[in-house]
């Protein structure tokens, strides 16, 4: 008995897991963003609903986590980072992006939606992507990897300041540009 | 007049109803389960998997799997999640696409051939898996989690994703096109 209630609650996490993934699968089927052509919209600058998304759910997450951090309730996650990863892997990864037209986010909700492009073509290719970079790991780690390495900072510490002087202006940066958009048509 | 059922049957929402809720689920995410949403590493996870299936143990003495630990973990239920998440939108909306193999701005430069589209997305496919994994990150990961917290490497991702995207797409369909 004992063991079998520890399972059940090691499996907990993996519940909101699946709950915060429906959810997440949800909003972006109802946004536009599980289709090809919404994502090469924004990419060839004639539809802009994945910017809105991402700068909206932006400007709301950060205000919260920030808030919740403030309180004591959360601690940050962040992912390190260097010049090689953040500047060379996230061109590669763009790259890729305008290639397939799925990211590793919305592949899952356009596999869900039916799209037999990101099921058959890109799923494959992004597992195999993957896989080629685990078997170069080795030679990358030490090298390009760490090129020019910054670690897990974020802006506020940075630029030694209290959080809330760049999160109050980011915020509304992201709010003047979404309606800079909107009063272009776009 | 709009009731609830009719909002989550129609197919599609402004995107900013979607990003907001997005950003209040990141809220969940890291009150409830201590985590950012993210999703690359699970594909990682996953075709180190497939290589163990495929090749035996020697998949997991690889460095990067020891690093990433090769299991079905939080990230990979929140992977799956999207997957029945996706589905239920569409299938409540009506928006469920059977037989679809050729997007339509692809379909309208390229043709539509399917065997042409599915190549193309494999190589696509090939090179966003090996970036997302060089960037430690993707679009979800880093371009909303990681910005969203003010992270510098994240912030330096987002912008080179879509510079990298950006280009690229306009090469693809204004150069090669």
């Amino acid at each position: 008995m004992e063991t079998k209630k520890q399972v059940s609650e090691d499996k907990r996490p993996l519940f909101f897991g699946l709950g915060f993934g429906i959810l997440f699968g949800f909003l972006l089927h109802k946004g536009g963003a599980t289709q090809y052509d919404v994502i090469l919209g924004q990419l060839l600058l004639t539809d802009f609903t994945v910017l809105k998304i991402m700068l909206s759910a932006v400007a709301t997450g950060m205000i919260g986590i920030y808030f919740m951090k403030s309180m004591g309730w959360i601690k940050l996650s962040l992912k390190g980072g260097s010049v090689g990863m953040n500047v060379i892997g996230a061109l590669i990864f763009g790259v890729g992006f305008a290639v397939l037209g799925y990211c590793p986010g919305t592949i899952a909700g356009a596999i869900g939606n039916g799209y037999l492009d990101a099921i058959v073509g890109g799923l494959v290719g992004i597992l195999s992507g993957t896989w080629i970079f685990a078997l170069m790991y080795p030679k990358l780690k030490d090298g390009i990897l760490k090129m020019g390495d910054f670690g897990d900072i974020t802006l506020p510490r940075l630029l030694k300041v209290n959080d809330w002087v760049v999160v109050v202006p980011v915020v509304a940066l992201i709010v003047l540009l979404l309606f800079w958009i909107e009063s272009t048509g776009l | 007049m709009e009731t609830i059922a009719s909002v989550l049957t129609d197919t599609g929402w402004s995107p900013y109803a979607a990003g907001i809720g997005i950003g209040l689920l990141s809220w969940l995410s890291f009150l409830i389960s201590g985590k950012p949403i993210a999703t690359s590493t699970t594909f990682a996870r996953a075709g180190g998997l497939i290589e163990e299936v495929i090749a035996g143990d020697k998949a997991r003495q690889r460095p990067y799997y020891k690093k990433i630990k090769l299991q079905v973990n939080w990230q990979w239920m929140l992977v799956v999640g999207i997957v029945l998440g996706a589905f239920l939108s569409a299938i409540i909306s009506g928006d469920f696409q059977v037989g679809v193999w050729v997007p339509s701005i692809w379909a309208s430069a390229f043709g539509d051939s399917a065997l042409l589209r599915v190549l193309v997305a494999a190589a696509g496919g090939i090179i966003l898996g090996f970036g997302a994994r060089f960037a430690g990150g993707c679009t979800s990961g880093h371009g909303i989690s990681g910005t969203l917290q003010l992270a510098v490497s994240s912030w330096v991702s987002a912008i080179f994703f879509f510079v990298g995207g950006i280009i690229t797409a306009h090469i693809i369909f204004h150069v090669i096109a």
